[in-house]
């Protein structure tokens, strides 16, 4: 861990100003940012600590949806009322990841802007084109069993690692940002990106740029809906695969469908043009493999993570009928139900 | 002299310590004060074999409040001889030696040691520490050395080789009617005790230090200490108060303890040395492991041939041994028998004692293969266990001082419910879940070693006992008070024991679970010697009414010495002391085998462990969700500690079934889980019912206290006991550990 100058800023455009210096970061929860720093992996010359900006709050939109502050903390986004009566499938996502102690300390903006959990990231002492680019993929034939198998490039096979945005992908959700050149939104498909041949971009934010919100559309997923982690171990550990599903029905059949995959990808994974294919659909297990089949197409597997196309394939069936039977995932039910 | 009754011994008490420990007041060896105190920082080299070429440290001395880098350029005194490197517990080879040369055999090895005076400066200027090597060919992947393994030439002290083949093994196994030949692999694990290894060295003038250190063993880190850097052992006191946890990685003194020695005394400061949760990986690991285990057995499932050979890894600078396969040579009857044991250096540190060392890869090999044999044989797993009971060590020809183990089947069975099992795999199920139940035997050491103690009694009527014991979590401060109050009939307050200083009488490391037996009983010697001198004393004084009694006739207790069957014919302690001129009596204690005893016996803890798993196979998730483990390990000083201890193995195993590996990317010789989110140990979550029985079993000739040890047991077993249950559940077998998603998806 460096050395490094500190300001904690009272409004948002001091935050800005305070940003505008070479190597500021932003310091939120610190739950992700810290270690960074203690791995030598972030070397900011200047934390800006922003957790005196008004970004707490969580408000109703004109659009009859949710405003969420930068700043509000992954409990009290997951116990929420409005939350968990509108946008159930979010409260579960994020009751699926970390734990009690790191999602009190966990905020909205850090969750969206956690860097990838792959171990040569971590690594100083070894080649990652994300953390010193140029200088290769370590991951590619190495330790990998909890990396990408979609949308992966030749310089970059990580996965983005939160729970929480797999939610907030398939709920169609789009994130507030501020910067120097004044104030725009991000839908939510377009604020990760792809590794491509810039792995060292997570996201579409230019430097400079603050998270102030992210805003949920109204949703009609408050009744078949879930959210399934599958990990390494029952709690406590990152997605080898998740599922989020959010289904609206007519009849006895699909209406609208959404899922989007965590664990797979550098980006919350969507395929809307396979999540077509549910619809106005009788579901079954066949109809679901097929879509899980169609969502898998481009998959590919870098040896040791190999079984994550097959897990994905199964757990995108069994979440569809979660969500289709209205028995979302209990996240404090061990069992898969 | 008869006992009284025991007030304390036997009852679950609760620990002594723990009040302490849960407001933060109980003191670990990083959280010592001292005045002036610096900080070092260790830089790890980056590559797993080689030389340095260069090294940049300016960088790091450029950072304010730097003080010194050391590197092996620079690096303080110390001694020249392997001999004066090797610890009590070292295997035979070249201990390291901290910044000794640029030669690098392992990667993360320490190339330098930044001091600084705040932990900040000294972290910010030990990441600027730069080097350039001459990269050599490294090897950290066991499979590609398995054809270079051979037998270690010089043997660990305290680890018995395999024994001589018996019978005719080979021809045994091509006549038998059923066979099996299975190779399993456990993978390396890593110990991470909660705290991180951690040396506060104080500087007392004159080369005269302090040292606060996390060891299991405070008399082995300060011979280590003073025959290293040579200094007078008048000079040198080490102190480990309170251990958080170890499970063997503190057995040996790691590299912060030379490291703030070094450069305390370099400095003449006071220094403070703690690994980062990293650095814990670059120390000693449970060894990585290839077993095949070959069992053959008659139509009825009586084991006609055992073999087992194993190869484990080692370093390339010491030959570390555990006993692997020894176990398959006495867990079980057999006339047939050939074990072998080998190893393979790879470029890692040197292996280390972890929990149930040897026993807990090996016996998990061996009851994987016999839960194998038993459905080839088409018996229930728990009938072929006790079907082929050994009533003696068959390795050495040595009759057990006890064995309960019939108890352990035959209770843990009615607990767990065993009865009720449908023998074939696959048949029963719950929605998504596969339900499977599975059985392991459980066998580990009961040794009894060389221990010392004292007991000093007080005329006011207290008593202090103090042998330089450890309590790594264990229980020691809580039994040793235990058994002080009942030897004198004191309210535990009344009792204070002094463990984890290098000055207390002598004692082993703490390890082995030897040391509520070892101590425990040379705690008890001392206060029996204490309590025959006060007899003495008594006995004198002018109208005794105990002048005609003999030792034997009477006990102590509320303060005064009584005859037992007149309790009237008392005197009190105060009267006696003061009668006497005494202030206090103090008396030595001493244990260790009886080695006539050991020619003909031998002595074992065992167990029998039940799991029941279920496994939503689509998706490959297992949970755990009940285990039985039944134990037989002679007399239980305190049912809660003890508990506690088989909880603790318990929930190892389980790690070890499903979840504990180091992941090594083989072609940078580089562990890349190091960190506890992704070098994962059970959950909460991950852990449901658990539950301990302790059968009885009167041992007389295990330990003077009847006492067995139950550090390490609990994991023994376990492993296998949930790799059966998950056989059971889905008719899949996974022989490589930690059984993960995966494996099982693959299977
Ligand atoms: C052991 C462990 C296990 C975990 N397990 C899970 C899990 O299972 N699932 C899961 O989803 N997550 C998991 N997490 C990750 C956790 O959710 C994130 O660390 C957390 O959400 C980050 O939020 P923060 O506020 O602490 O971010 P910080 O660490 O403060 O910041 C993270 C990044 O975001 C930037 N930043 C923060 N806020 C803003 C803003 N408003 N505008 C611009 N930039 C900003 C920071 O500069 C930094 O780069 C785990 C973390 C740990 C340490
Ligand atoms: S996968 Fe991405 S983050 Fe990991 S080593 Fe490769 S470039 Fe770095």
């Amino acid at each position: 861990m460096n050395r490094f100058d500190y300001v904690r800023p009272d409004n948002v455009s001091d935050a800005i100003r305070a940003l505008a210096t070479g190597s500021s970061k932003v310091l939120a929860g610190g739950t992700n940012l810290v270690d960074l720093m203690k791995y030598d992996v972030e070397r900011p010359g200047r934390i800006v600590d922003i957790n005196r900006l008004p970004l707490k709050e969580i408000t109703p939109t004109a659009e009859g949806g949710l405003r969420i502050g930068a700043l509000v903390s992954n409990t009290d986004l997951a116990w929420n009322d409005d939350i968990r009566r509108q946008y159930p499938l979010l409260a579960s996502a994020i009751l699926a990841g970390a734990s009690p102690q790191l999602r009190n300390a966990a905020t909205t903006g850090g969750n969206l802007l956690q860097r990838t959990r792959c171990y040569y990231f971590y690594d100083p002492s070894t080649a990652c084109n994300k953390r010193d680019p140029g200088t290769g993929c370590s991951a590619i034939g190495g330790v990998n069993r909890i990396h990408a198998i979609l949308g992966a490039s030749p310089d970059c096979i990580a996965v983005h690692p939160s729970d929480m945005c797999v939610a907030l992908a398939a709920l169609n959700a789009s994130v507030d940002v501020e910067g120097p050149d004044g104030k725009r939104s991000i839908p939510f498909s377009d604020f990760h990106r792809l590794p491509g041949s810039e792995p060292q971009r997570d996201n579409t934010m230019s430097s400079g740029e603050l998270i102030t919100a992210v805003v949920l559309p109204p949703s009609d997923f408050g009744a078949n809906y879930t959210y399934l982690k599958i990990r390494d171990r029952l709690s406590y550990a990152f997605a080898l695969v998740s599922v989020a599903v959010g289904l609206t029905l007519k009849a006895d059949a699909i209406d609208e469908a959404r899922v989007a995959l965590g664990g797979v990808a550098h980006k919350p994974w969507r395929d809307t043009a396979a999540e077509e294919l549910l619809r106005g659909q009788r579901p079954d297990t066949q109809l679901f493999l097929k879509f899980a089949d169609q969502v898998l197409t481009p998959a590919h597997g870098q040896g040791e993570n190999n079984f994550k196309i097959e897990l994905a394939r199964r757990a995108m069936v069994r979440a569809l009928h979660q969500a289709f039977a209205g028995t979302p995932q209990d996240q404090s039910v061990k069992s898969v139900q | 002299m008869s006992l009284t009754e025991n007030i304390h011994i036997g009852r679950p008490t609760n620990r002594v310590d723990g009040r302490l420990k849960v407001t933060g007041q109980a003191k670990y060896a990083a959280e010592y004060p001292a005045a002036d105190l610096l900080h070092g920082a260790i830089v790890g080299s980056t590559i797993a074999a080689g030389r340095i070429t260069a090294l940049n440290v300016e960088p790091a001395r450029q950072v304010p409040g730097v003080v010194e880098v050391f590197t092996h350029e620079n690096r303080g005194k110390a001694a020249w001889l392997d001999r004066s490197w090797r610890d009590e517990v070292a295997p035979p080879g070249h201990p390291f030696r901290p910044l000794h040369s640029d030669r690098i055999l392992f990667d993360g090895q320490p190339i330098a040691l930044v001091v600084a005076d705040s932990y900040e400066a000294a972290r910010d200027a030990a990441s600027l520490v730069s080097a350039e090597y001459e990269v050599r060919e490294h090897c950290t992947e066991l499979e590609r050395k398995r054809s270079e393994a051979y037998v270690p030439p010089e043997k660990r002290s305290g680890i018995p080789p395999p024994p001589d083949p018996r019978g005719d093994p080979e021809k045994a196994f091509e006549d038998a009617p059923i066979k099996i030949s299975r190779d399993y692999r456990v993978n390396a694990e890593h110990h991470n005790p909660m705290e991180m290894f951690g040396t506060t060295c104080v500087y007392e003038g004159n080369d005269k230090l302090t040292i606060y250190d996390k060891t299991q063993g405070s008399q082995n880190a300060q011979g280590y200490v003073t025959s290293v850097f040579g200094l007078k052992s008048k000079n040198v006191r080490l102190i480990n108060h309170y251990v958080g946890g170890a499970f063997g990685s503190a057995l040996r003194p790691q590299h912060q303890l030379f490291f703030a020695v070094m450069a305390s005394l370099e400095l003449k400061r006071s220094v403070r040395v703690s690994l980062t949760r990293s650095q814990m990986f670059h120390i000693g690991y449970r060894p990585d492991n290839y077993q095949t285990v070959s069992l053959a057995a008659d139509r009825e499932g009586r084991l006609r041939s055992i073999m087992h050979d194993a190869v484990a890894s080692t370093s390339h600078y010491e030959d570390y041994q555990e006993a692997v396969v020894n176990w398959s040579g006495m867990m079980y009857h057999c006339d047939n028998v050939k074990l072998s044991y080998r190893l393979a250096k790879l470029h890692t540190p040197t292996p280390c004692d972890m929990r149930a060392p040897g026993a807990a890869i090996g016996v998990t090999a061996l009851e994987c293969a016999l839960d194998e044999l038993s459905y080839e044989v088409g018996i229930d797993p728990l009938e072929i266990r006790r079907l082929n009971f050994a009533s003696k060590d068959e390795n050495t020809d040595k009759q057990f001082t006890s064995k309960a183990l019939h108890a352990c089947y035959r209770e843990g069975a009615a607990a767990f419910g065993w009865d009720k099992r449908k023998s074939v795999p696959r048949s029963m199920q719950d929605g998504h879940d596969l339900i499977g139940w599975g059985v392991s035997t459980g066998m580990w050491d009961a040794f009894l070693q060389k221990a010392e103690a004292t007991a000093k009694l007080s005329a006011d009527g207290k008593l202090e006992v103090s042998t330089a014991a450890s309590d790594i979590g264990t229980g020691t401060w809580t039994i040793l008070t235990q058994i002080g109050a009942d030897a004198f009939g004191l309210p535990l307050e009344d009792v204070t024991a002094r463990i984890g200083d290098s000055t207390l009488p002598t004692s082993p490391v703490e390890g082995g679970s030897w040391t509520a037996a070892s101590n425990g009983s040379a705690v008890q010697a001392a206060c029996e010697a204490a309590k025959e001198t006060l007899f003495k004393h008594a006995k004198k004084m002018a109208n005794s009414p105990l002048a005609d009694s003999e030792f034997e006739d009477v006990a102590v207790s509320g303060g005064c010495i009584f005859r037992i069957d007149d309790p009237g014919k008392r005197l009190a302690i105060s009267e006696i002391m003061h009668a006497a001129d005494l202030e206090e009596i103090e008396e030595e204690g001493k244990v260790g085998p009886d080695l006539l005893q050991m020619m003909k016996y031998i002595s074992y803890t065992h167990s029998a462990v039940f799991a029941e798993v279920r496994v939503d196979e689509e998706l490959g998730i297992v949970r755990v969700t009940r285990i039985v483990c039944a134990a037989a390990a002679g007399r239980i000083l305190n049912p809660k500690t003890a508990r506690s201890q088989i909880l603790g193995g318990v929930v190892m195993g389980i790690g070890m079934a499903l979840h504990e590996e180091a992941m090594t990317d083989h072609r940078l010789g580089k562990i890349m889980n190091h960190n506890l989110a992704e070098y994962h140990i059970p959950a909460h979550a991950d852990i449901e019912n658990i539950e301990v029985i302790f059968v009885d079993e009167h041992d007389e000739k295990v330990s003077p206290l009847g006492v067995k040890g139950l550090g390490e047991i609990g994991i023994v077993g376990t492993a296998s006991a949930v790799a059966n249950a998950i056989f059971h559940a889905t008719g899949k077998r996974v022989r490589d550990f930690p059984i993960t998603i995966d494996k099982l998806l693959a299977a």
